[in-house]
């Protein structure tokens, strides 16, 4: 049909979940039409090809207008224009801030400049997310991250607060803008195997215990940069490899704890002195940038993977690091 | 100066960046009303300004209040060149005016540019100070209520109808006055916008002060509509029905109108109307002795005066009330009829009649805008009457006095009167005007019902008196009267079978009625409704002036006579016999007319079954074409059947009761049978209509087909083929959804409370250069199915469901396009009680039709009623917990939550219908009636001219309902989108479009309480009752 202009406004909004995923997947009209068709929505409802194609257009153009409201999530809730109901204002705001793993993968820590923006068709290429969906998602990370910079307080509340998401997505976005602000290289080869989500975990684990935040919360840029103070006084640790006596004493307590309780013992026992280097010295260079930046990458070289090839298991690792961080507080020099 | 009007500013929000360099704004805001302005300072960069200003007054006339909007100007400050507009709010401040509605304005309203749309908000408070004026000689009306609803509205009680208003005033269209050619597209579209709110006020006081001078106090039905007529100017026109209200106090019934009183219906079936009063002993028509003590009534049929062959010895007895104190209590709820009544009630007719006419020959015309009526109120419909006439438009010379169009509308108006009164009637209801304009030719139309009806309501005082007037009752029950003829049996004004009704069996009713008007609630009717359309296109050749006129007038009478057709024929396909609601609208472009009926069909158990098709062919000798005519008969034969199970119309077999006495009736239900050889009895009218050109001709047009039998259809041509095949097309809706284009559905009385308000507008572009008449109509037919089919798919998730209020226009606004705008209302309805109801039905249906009716105890009947409604009220609760993605937001919105400091939204809902399910209006707050302009010059980036429209609705959507919220309600009901012209120019990247939408905004709240009183489920039950 030579529809010249087909609309359809309803008093509440309008909005069908699985056309507004499709929209945000990045789909075009006539793409989204043959999912829906696929879909078998067509036998469900009597309907032909022409209505689906009239509704999808239909449902895209609200889209496209609610895009504008949805970039400062909290205008959606009193704006006029459009009026929806609130748990679906919730639901689309979620979801419009929900990303795919495999982008944000490529993407973490990397800065959020137009620079990277311009690699965004190679990574679309590479994740088989459409390059409108990553510029969307990547709009997002770029958009949270430029409002939460220059606000104070906690992190994650203000995430939360300002783009009205649900705790966990507010968590993954502080982890986001955690690992932006510290450019902590996370795409090297050897990092392939770690997931965002464990990323995120070690990002809520930086914020809660290495940031300005943890320690006073009124202070600016307080969950997104690292304590520079405690960094600093990281290289006290040294003394932990320097002083061969303290090195001994500390790698018999660890050892004495651990002795019956693993059956990577016998390895533990051997490696001490390698493993405790690594982790120290890692600690004492996180004042230069540089560094910072290679912190994962380090982690894992000079620790992970020494671990990995003797074969500990998660539980042999838990349980030596307890033991290795409770036996240094034992220490006279750290009393 | 009886008026000081107070405006204060408070703040604003979402402002757009006016400043490119700082991303800021520094808005200030002018406040402007009639020729003073004040201004606020200026808030600089923010995009969210406090101004929190003090108040500023206006001390005006209260002329200029009922005229003029307040106008608010929000503006960038610029100190080195001229300040920017940002946008403008209009508000009417006609609903402080009235004491009853509104008594502050305060609310955020969107801030709306005609180029850019909305952008940003604003908060403003406005209060009116009103001195007591008691010049007789005034200008003004205020405190005159105004309602858009067609019927009384619900927490009122009508005093006394007067009767029909009209008015009309003219200017010259700003677009067209040659300053435009030097004038910045928003400033000549604010020009118009401007004209038009002072126009429309203006209109609203004259038609007010009409009304005070008849002694009303509020106009009911009020229907304004714009004519653009280009160079030759503009014209507001409205029309509407003047009434004495009297405000219900919140805590008594809401509404007498929808609510059946035991006393006023006693004749409708098993009538278990859930009233206080329930345990009165309720008499159902076909009682044969009473179970009260022996009264005269019995005796009563022969007195009555009804036409002449109607027999006297028919044992059928007349509704009555054993009870004659209850009619004192209850005087207005109309119907009652009293002990004496019966033996005076021969003469009693005839001066009823003689009464009625004297009390509405008084009137220059006897019409009402109303589309349904409290009980009682209307007797007899004659069928629908129509006029229509084409026009020349030329220059308006003189705008203060319009006397041309005046004239042309008085001699449409005269022709409905005379239709009317050929019917046998006196009156015409559900009468509506409107036109139809291209280039220079115009075509104006009117339509109503003609009808009988009551005095009662038109006389002074008459219902404060109550008792003496039930005396001059009609002796029809309010289930079937109405259908009763109101014209002389011998002298009919068009041929017409008539059988004796077939509820009654007393007076005699036609086989198919016609009606503009709502079904009355009380009617008796199998199944359910459905729309029905018919729809034509024809060619015309491309003609200027008085040429081109004759032309249209003269294809006018074919377009009515296949419309008509197409009905008829689809009604019987249905197998229904009755339209409500039909209005037919002929639209008028450069090369071609469209035409457009839509109805909601019913099958009234008052008239007699519909007979089938039969299919003829005209050479019989042709044996493949009658093996062909074969298929087609049996094609046509089970769409009947199947319709028949889709609509669920099971109408009671009335005539096994008593054989004897109907045996003659009983054999023409025997012809009825489809398919029967024997080609059904001819076709009559109820249309009644004619044409006139710019001479004072009037030519009638008899559509009954001349000698034909109607039913026949005789394939002769191509032609007949190719409309059989269109008659059969028309698909029915998906399982789950139904449609009609009334206020309510017959056969669904459950509603739930989750209601989607929609608009839709397409146009399409007829590509092919060389279209046949053909061709374009399944081109027209196809674009309606389609629009139908994609709302059945786009509101699937609220199954089951009733599209309500369907209202299509549509327009040619270009040569090759075809536009059609829809406004409807989507309803939820509990299917599960629909079942429980279906289930009960043979129960009630069986005691109605038999005499073992008399043996049910009444107590029983309320009983059951009441629990009923308790269980209908428990579903409702339930439902509002059940998560559906797409109905608004139920409790919630309810709950007016205005916030104004920024918070969340008052949620308004809005419906086309005068009520909104599960709820109960407690005020009114006024008439909303706004008028927009919008144009673009960047069609492209706001993503063509449907992006621009879909915004354009989505802002008009928001600026209805900010105003509604600022007045205090949380809802519109009696919604209508009266004007939706799109012009666009996509090669220019530029479009343009005009908006008109009106409505009733008021509060409602939940209906919690169990009362009987509550609205909807008291409808659905008595209406249940009625339906079986």
């Amino acid at each position: 049909m030579a529809m010249e202009l087909d609309v359809f406004v309803g008093n509440t909004t309008i909005m069908d979940e699985e056309v507004y995923q499709l929209w945000l997947d990045g789909y075009t009209v006539n793409d989204a039409v043959k999912v829906r068709m696929e879909g078998g929505v067509l036998e469900e409802c009597e309907a032909s090809a022409d209505v689906l194609l009239s509704d999808t257009m239909d449902q895209y153009r609200t889209f496209q207008m609610c895009e504008r409201l949805l970039h400062s999530p909290a205008k959606l809730a009193n704006q006029l224009l459009f009026q929806i109901p609130p748990h679906r204002q919730a639901v689309l705001i979620e979801r419009y801030y929900t990303f795919d793993d495999a982008f944000v993968r490529e993407v973490l820590g990397k800065k959020l400049s137009k620079g990277t923006k311009k690699d965004l068709d190679d990574i679309s290429a590479k994740t088989a997310v459409t390059l409108k969906s990553c510029r969307r998602q990547f709009d997002n990370f770029k958009r949270v991250f430029k409002v939460v910079e220059e606000l104070k307080g906690p992190l994650v509340e203000n995430i939360r607060q300002h783009f009205l998401l649900s705790d966990k997505l507010a968590r993954d976005y502080a982890a986001i803008v955690f690992f932006a602000n510290n450019r902590f290289e996370t795409g090297k080869r050897k990092l392939q195997y770690i997931t965002f989500q464990d990323f995120a975990f070690c990002a809520g684990q930086l914020i809660n215990n290495w940031t300005v935040g943890a320690v006073d919360n009124m202070v600016e840029d307080m969950d997104v940069d690292l304590d520079k103070e405690f960094l600093q006084e990281l290289k006290e640790l040294k003394v932990l490899i320097t002083d061969k006596d303290l090195l001994d004493q500390h790698k018999s307590l660890v050892c004495t704890a651990l002795r019956g309780k693993t059956k990577a013992f016998n390895e533990m026992e051997a490696n001490f002195k390698n493993l405790s280097r690594g982790l120290v010295n890692i600690a004492a260079k996180l004042t230069n940038t540089k560094d910072v930046r290679d912190f994962f990458i380090d982690l894992v070289e000079k620790f992970i993977e020494p671990c990995r090839s003797d074969r500990w298991t998660a539980a042999d690792m838990r349980l030596y690091l307890t033991h290795y961080t409770n036996s240094a507080h034992i220490l006279d020099t750290f009393k | 100066m009886p008026g000081k009007l107070k405006a204060k500013i408070v703040a604003g929000r979402h402002l757009p960046v006016m400043d490119r360099a700082s991303d800021l704004t520094d808005a200030f805001v002018e406040v402007k009303f009639g020729n003073t302005t004040f201004k606020t300072d200026v808030c600089p960069k923010s995009l969210n300004p406090q101004w929190n200003s003090e108040w500023f007054k206006f001390e005006v006339d209260d002329e200029d209040l009922q005229d003029e909007p307040l106008q608010i100007t929000v503006l960038d400050h610029d100190t080195y060149s001229a300040n920017d507009a940002i946008g403008k709010v209009y508000i009417d401040i006609d609903p402080l005016l009235c004491s009853e509605a509104a008594s502050v304005i305060s609310g955020w309203f969107p801030i709306y540019d005609t180029i850019h749309g909305i952008r940003g908000e604003i908060n403003v408070l406005v209060k009116v100070e009103l001195f007591n004026d008691l010049n007789r000689f005034r200008q003004s009306s205020c405190g005159v209520k105004f309602f858009c609803t067609t019927s009384i509205p619900r927490c009122y009680r009508v005093a006394m109808v007067h009767g029909f208003v009209e008015e009309l005033v003219v200017n010259e269209d700003p677009e067209y006055q040659w300053i435009d050619r030097i004038r910045t597209p928003r400033a000549s579209n604010e020009a118009r916008q401007r004209l038009i709110s002072l126009m429309s006020g203006e209109l609203q006081r004259k038609i007010g002060l009409k009304v005070l001078e008849m002694g009303g106090n509020a106009v009911v039905g009020y229907l304004q509509c714009f004519d653009l007529e280009g160079e030759s100017g503009l014209v507001v026109r409205a029309i509407g029905t003047a009434c004495t209200l009297d405000k219900l106090s919140s805590g008594s019934a809401p509404n007498t109108t929808t609510h059946v009183h035991p006393n006023t219906a006693p004749a409708s079936n098993a009538c278990n109307s859930p009233s206080k009063d329930g345990k009165e002993p309720v008499f159902g028509e076909d009682v044969l002795s009473f179970s009260g003590p022996p009264t005269p009534f019995r005796a009563l049929p022969t007195s009555s005066s009804s036409p002449p062959p109607f027999s006297p010895s028919k044992p059928c007895s007349r509704q009555s009330s054993s009870s004659d104190t209850d009619l004192s209590l209850t005087p207005k709820t109309g119907m009652g009829s009293g002990g004496s009544a019966g033996k005076e009630a021969g003469p009693l007719k005839t001066l009823l009649r003689q009464q009625t006419q004297t009390a509405l020959e008084q009137r220059e015309f006897p019409f009402f805008t109303l589309t349904s009526f409290p009980l009682g109120f209307l007797v007899h419909v004659g069928g629908v009457v129509s006029a229509r006439s084409v026009k020349l438009l030329d220059r308006i010379h003189n705008p203060d006095e319009p006397e041309t169009r005046d004239a042309w509308w008085e001699e449409i108006r005269q022709e409905i009167k005379s239709h009317a009164k050929a019917l046998g009637c006196h009156a015409v209801v559900g009468y509506s005007e409107s036109t139809s304009i291209c280039e220079e030719v115009c075509i104006l139309s009117a339509s109503g019902t003609a009808s009988i009806l009551n005095p009662r309501y038109m006389r002074e005082g008459c219902l404060d008196i109550g008792n003496t007037d039930h005396r001059f009752e009609e002796p029809s029950p309010p289930s079937c009267g109405f259908c009763h003829i109101p014209y002389d049996e011998l002298n009919m004004p068009f041929p017409a079978q008539l059988t004796y009704c077939h509820h009654c069996r007393r007076q005699k009713v036609p086989d198919v009625l016609f009606t503009t008007i709502d079904m009355p609630s009380e009617a008796a009717v199998s199944g359910k409704g459905c729309l029905i359309q018919a729809r034509l296109c024809r060619l015309k050749k491309k003609a200027q002036g008085e040429v081109n006129a004759t032309v249209i007038s003269n294809l006018l009478p074919f377009m009515e006579y296949e419309l008509h057709t197409q009905l008829m024929n689809k009604l019987k396909l249905r197998n229904m016999n009755a339209l409500f609601g039909l209005q037919i609208q002929i639209s008028v472009g450069e090369n071609m007319l469209l035409g457009l009926a839509s109805a909601t069909g019913v099958y009234l158990t008052a008239l007699p079954a519909p007979g089938g098709i039969q299919i003829a062919g005209k050479t019989p000798i042709d044996l493949s074409n009658e093996h062909h005519i074969l298929t087609i008969q049996k094609r046509i034969n089970d769409t009947i059947a199947k319709n028949r199970e889709l609509y669920q119309i099971n109408p009671p077999k009335l005539f096994a009761l008593d054989p004897e006495v109907f045996g003659g009736i009983n054999m023409e239900l025997t012809e009825e049978v489809v398919g029967s050889p024997i080609p059904e009895p001819r076709q009559r009218s109820r249309l009644f209509r004619s044409h006139s050109e710019s001479s004072d001709e009037l030519s009638e047009l008899d559509l009954s087909h001349g000698k034909k039998d109607a039913f026949v259809l005789e394939i002769d041509d191509t032609d007949a083929v190719e409309d059989i095949h269109s008659l059969l097309t028309d698909a029915p809706p998906p399982s789950g959804f139904y449609s009609c284009n009334t206020e309510i559905m017959p056969g669904i009385y459950n509603w739930t409370s989750a209601v989607q308000m929609f608009t839709s507008v397409r146009v399409f572009r007829l590509s092919n250069v060389n279209l046949t008449n053909q061709g374009l109509n399944k081109i027209f037919t196809d674009l309606c199915e389609n629009l139908l089919k994609s709302f059945y798919f786009k509101l699937r998730s609220m199954i089951p469901c009733c599209l309500c209020h369907l209202n299509f226009t549509v327009a040619v606004p270009e040569d090759e396009l075809i536009q059609v705008a829809v406004t409807a209302v989507a309803m939820t309805f509990d299917k599960d009680q629909t079942q429980e109801r279906t289930a009960d039905k043979p129960v009630t249906k069986g005691c109605s039709e038999t005499e073992e009716q008399l043996q049910f105890p009444l107590e029983l009947f309320a009983d059951s009623s009441s629990t009923n409604t308790q269980t209908s009220s428990k579903i409702s609760a339930s439902s509002l917990d059940r998560c559906s993605p797409l109905p608004e937001g139920r409790s919630r919105s309810l709950r007016s939550n205005r916030s104004f400091g920024g918070g969340s939204v008052t949620v308004v809902k809005m419906t086309p219908l005068s009520f909104l399910p599960g709820t109960r209006i407690i005020k009114y707050l006024g008439i909303i009636n706004m008028f927009f302009i919008r144009e673009t010059t960047s069609l492209r980036e706001e993503g063509g001219v449907s992006g621009f429209l879909h915004s354009f609705i989505a802002e008009v959507f928001a600026m209805v309902r900010a105003h509604v919220a600022a007045l205090g309600g949380n809802a519109v009901v009696s919604y209508s989108m009266k004007e939706c012209m799109l012009m666009e120019n996509p090669h220019k990247n530029q479009a343009q479009c005009l908006i008109n939408v009106s409505g009733d905004a008021v509060i409602c709240v939940l209906e919690t309480d169990q009362e009987p009183m509550s609205s909807t489920t008291s409808i659905g039950q008595t209406c249940t009752s009625g339906a079986t």
